[in-house]
Order: structure tokens, then C-alpha cells, then sequence
């Protein structure tokens, strides 16, 4: 794999992640992220409509007129995320039932919509299909992040595994129930980002105004 | 061969935002994709269905308490007979075939429902045919009875399965196989410790009056069963889709009749 191409893969993980930098896709990430197992499922669902929606999009990309593209690409991008929940229907029932309407959701996910608008549309099928994949990657990092906090302290599992016995089962961990609602993720997801730019300075946005003193006369 | 090369550069060549050019790319990409679409729709629905009927019958084994983790759910489930009950006589009825008769999709039909005036469970219409099952001892009594229930808790309509003991009075356990309700607090109806409370709780008393609930102070040992914490109003749709459910709209004839052999 070229350079370029791992820089694609790579960089949407840390460095251009499309959550904490481009604070995109946030409602599914709330909404999915209160066990793993299904925050998971989730992640593999995103991967595989970003990466295929921007390779198909990028085939075509020479011959969308330019009056009609967004709704070309939300045809294309509609048509796999049916695909992929009519799958998971039939594969992964259990979890379906729990992930319900949310796999229908990625069809507003603004990640893949941004990438088939901003890379797809210009660049080679194979790079957008690698630009894609590495999104996906980069959003379900985050979202196995926020998933491990909130299943673990929410529920003192892992994956369904019990890691703190709580106390409904007669163990010693009170869970915390805020967890489990999807207002945590946020601020899950603010403490990440501060995180990140902490660590990584150049993603600090600059200010849009400055706080002038008053000067009275 | 030439002939479609033609075309195709000719199509080709086409300005990208002409009107000719727009219409052909839009036709062609819908009828692609909806065909992509329904040929996975239509392949995958066998699967789908079977997983969705073996999940209810998992269900139904889980609530009679026969059900563990690699048991063959297919064969175990022959054991019970299934059978449509006419709700509003309270007999078994043959009109409808038990194997194949949707609950669900009769509560929406006006032919084969009632519009509820009292209706403390929220479920708007009640079926008139519900289908419920039956599981005999080896020497052909009744062992258990397992009633469908439904109704409304804080975000979603809770579908479960009540088991009743043979002399249908005294609760084997509950379940439900479908919701949405908060995970951590109204999901808490699936945790095996509080479903476990509603073993040998009793329906009614010694008069027949429909005494069971779902409370957070006990009133009645053997009727009470401890609502959940964190979770009022899903309790409360509990509570009130059991009573509306064992009560004179739901099963309540019926299970008169059973005991009495007239059903």
C-alpha cells in the first residue's frame, strides 16, 4: 500500500477524526453506544456503507450531473444501508432488535455524506473506498471508546461480560444509571475531544472573535 | 458491437448537466438500486422470518422455564400445543390454523378486533382471537398455560408471554420478547432476578377477584410483585397490561372456562 493511501487509512483515526475534529455523525454515536456488543455491530455497518458508497460514488463520479448529485449519492448510499440492515436482520437478529431504527439512521450520518461529497467525488474508486473505510474506522474508534465507558460503568460489563458485579445481580457495584441515557455520551464525547486537543494542539480551533475590554468615557 | 460503442460514446460525450444526460443517469441509478434493494429483501426474508419465529418460540420456552443455553428450540417447542382462543366467548375456536394465525396482525384488522373504551393497557385495539399454548404432562393433564400479553410501558409496547400454573391461578413466570424501554431501568423487566419474583405469585383471591400488581409497597404478599426501581412508569405499564390482560377484556373467560372443562 502506497503511502498516500496508508496516510488515507490512518489519518481519519486520531488526526482528521471525523468526530472529535470534524464533529460529525454525533446523534448515532449517543444513541448506539450503551453496550458494546451492539456499538460494535454498529461500527462494522458504518465501515461498510462509508467505504462502499464512496467507491461506487467515486465509479460514477465522472458521469453524476452536477444538478442532481446529492441525491444520487443519497440513492446510493440509501440502497446499501438497507442492504446492510436487511443483513444484520437475518444474520445478527438479537442484535438487530436492539440497534432497531438506528442502522436506517446511517442514511443521515453526516460522515458518510461528507465523504462522498468532499473525497468521492474527486479522487480514484480505490483511494475513496480506503478514504471511506478509514472514517468508518475512525468513527467506530470513538464510538468503542465511549462504548467502554459507558457499558462498564453503566452496567459493570463488557461485551455482555460481567467485569463489576453489580449490584441487581447481587454483587457490590452500584451502576450509574446516567450512563445508560444518551445524554453521557455527550459529555463522554466533550471529555474526548478536549482529550484529543490537548494532546494534538494544531486541531485547537481558532477563535471567531475576540473579548475586547471596554473602554468608558 | 460497434453499434452499442456508439452509444455508449455518444452518451459519453454528452454534457454532464444536459437534461438527456441527467434523466438517463437518474432512471438508470434508480432502477440499479431498487433492484439491488428487493432482490436482498426478497432473498434474505426466509431467514429473516425463521429467526423472528424462532426468537418467539425461544421465548415461549423460556417463560415455561424449559429453555438452556445449545437446547434445540425447534424440537423442544413441538411439545406445546398450540390453540386460538375466542376471546370474548372464552372457548378455543378452529377458524383460524394456530401454526400460522398472527395475534399481531389481527389487532390491527377491524374484522377481527374491538376499538377498546376502557383500555388501561394503551393498546388501542384488542384481537378478538388470540393465539395461546399449552404444555401437557406425559400423562396427558395440563401442565402449563402460556398467554400472550402486550402493552404500553414508557417508550414502547412491551410483547411478553405470562406462564400459568395447571390450576391457572398461580404464576410460573413472565416475559417479554420485545420493547424499547430504557436500558438500565424499564429494560430491567428482563432481569432474571425480578422476572423470578413472579413464580407462585397468585392471580386471584379466594373470591376470584383479579388482586395481582406491580407495586412499590406490598399490600398483599402473595399477589405483589416489587416495581422496579428507576423505572415508575414502565412498572406502572406492567402492572397495568397483566391486570388488563387477566381481567374480564382479556383472558379472564377463558381461564374460568379451562378450569371448569367448558373451554
Amino acid at each position: 500500500m502506497s503511502q498516500t493511501r496508508k496516510q488515507l487509512l490512518v489519518d481519519p483515526l486520531v488526526d482528521n477524526n471525523p468526530i472529535t475534529l470534524q464533529v460529525l455523525g454525533i446523534c448515532s454515536a449517543l444513541a448506539v453506544t450503551s453496550s458494546l456488543n451492539v456499538a460494535f455491530v454498529m461500527s462494522l455497518a458504518v465501515i461498510a456503507v462509508t467505504g462502499f458508497s464512496s467507491l461506487f460514488i467515486s465509479f460514477l463520479r465522472n458521469y453524476i450531473p452536477n444538478s442532481i448529485r446529492i441525491i444520487v449519492q443519497m440513492v446510493i448510499i440509501a440502497s446499501l444501508v438497507i442492504l446492510v440492515d436487511q443483513i444484520i436482520k437475518a444474520y445478527a437478529y438479537e442484535i438487530s432488535k436492539t440497534l432497531s431504527v438506528f442502522v436506517g439512521l446511517i442514511i443521515t450520518n453526516c460522515i458518510v455524506m461528507g465523504r462522498a461529497e468532499a473525497f468521492a467525488m474527486k479522487n480514484t474508486p480505490f483511494n475513496s473506498f480506503v478514504d471511506g473505510v478509514g472514517n468508518g474506522l475512525g468513527y467506530s474508534l470513538l464510538l468503542m471508546c465511549v462504548g467502554v465507558v459507558r457499558e462498564l460503568f453503566g452496567s459493570g460489563t463488557l461485551f455482555g461480560i460481567t467485569i463489576l458485579d453489580s449490584v441487581n445481580n447481587g454483587g457490590w457495584y452500584v451502576p450509574n444509571g446516567l450512563l445508560l441515557l444518551p445524554p453521557s455520551a455527550f459529555f463522554i464525547i466533550g471529555f474526548l475531544i478536549w482529550g484529543v486537543r490537548s494532546w494534538k494542539k494544531s486541531q485547537v480551533e481558532a477563535r471567531e472573535y475576540k473579548i475586547q475590554s471596554l473602554e468608558v468615557h | 458491437m460497434s453499434d452499442s460503442n456508439n452509444i455508449f460514446t455518444k452518451f459519453k460525450n454528452m454534457p454532464v448537466d444536459g437534461i438527456v444526460k441527467t434523466v438517463i443517469v437518474a432512471t438508470t441509478l434508480c432502477f440499479v438500486c431498487s433492484m439491488v434493494v428487493s432482490f436482498a429483501a426478497v432473498n434474505l426474508k426466509s431467514i429473516q422470518e425463521v429467526n423472528k419465529a424462532i426468537d418467539k418460540q425461544k421465548n415461549i420456552l423460556q417463560v415455561a422455564g424449559i429453555y438452556h443455553e445449545g437446547i434445540d428450540v425447534n424440537k423442544t417447542f413441538s411439545s406445546f400445543q398450540p390453540l386460538v382462543v375466542d376471546l370474548n366467548s372464552g372457548k378455543f375456536t378452529d377458524k383460524f390454523d394456530p401454526f400460522i394465525f398472527d395475534d399481531k396482525k389481527a389487532s390491527q384488522d377491524p374484522l377481527l378486533s374491538i376499538s377498546l373504551e376502557n383500555d388501561p393497557a394503551s393498546i388501542g385495539r384488542r384481537t378478538n382471537y388470540a393465539t395461546i399454548y399449552l404444555l401437557k404432562k406425559d400423562d396427558g393433564s395440563l401442565d402449563k398455560v402460556i398467554l400472550p400479553i402486550h402493552g404500553y410501558g414508557l417508550w414502547s409496547t412491551l410483547y411478553g408471554f405470562i406462564a400459568l400454573e395447571d390450576n391457572l391461578n398461580d404464576i410460573f413466570g413472565l416475559q417479554f420478547y420485545q420493547h424499547a424501554e430504557t436500558p438500565g431501568l424499564g429494560a430491567e423487566v428482563d432481569n432474571p432476578k425480578w422476572k423470578a419474583q413472579w413464580k407462585g405469585k397468585k392471580l386471584n383471591n379466594e373470591n376470584g377477584e383479579l388482586m395481582i400488581q406491580v407495586a412499590k409497597t406490598q399490600k398483599y404478599k402473595e399477589h405483589h410483585i416489587d416495581a422496579l426501581a428507576g423505572a415508575t412508569l414502565t412498572s406502572n405499564g406492567v402492572d397495568n397490561l397483566v391486570k388488563f390482560w387477566m381481567g374480564k377484556d382479556g383472558f379472564k373467560k377463558f381461564l374460568n372456562n379451562l378450569k371448569n372443562g367448558a373451554a
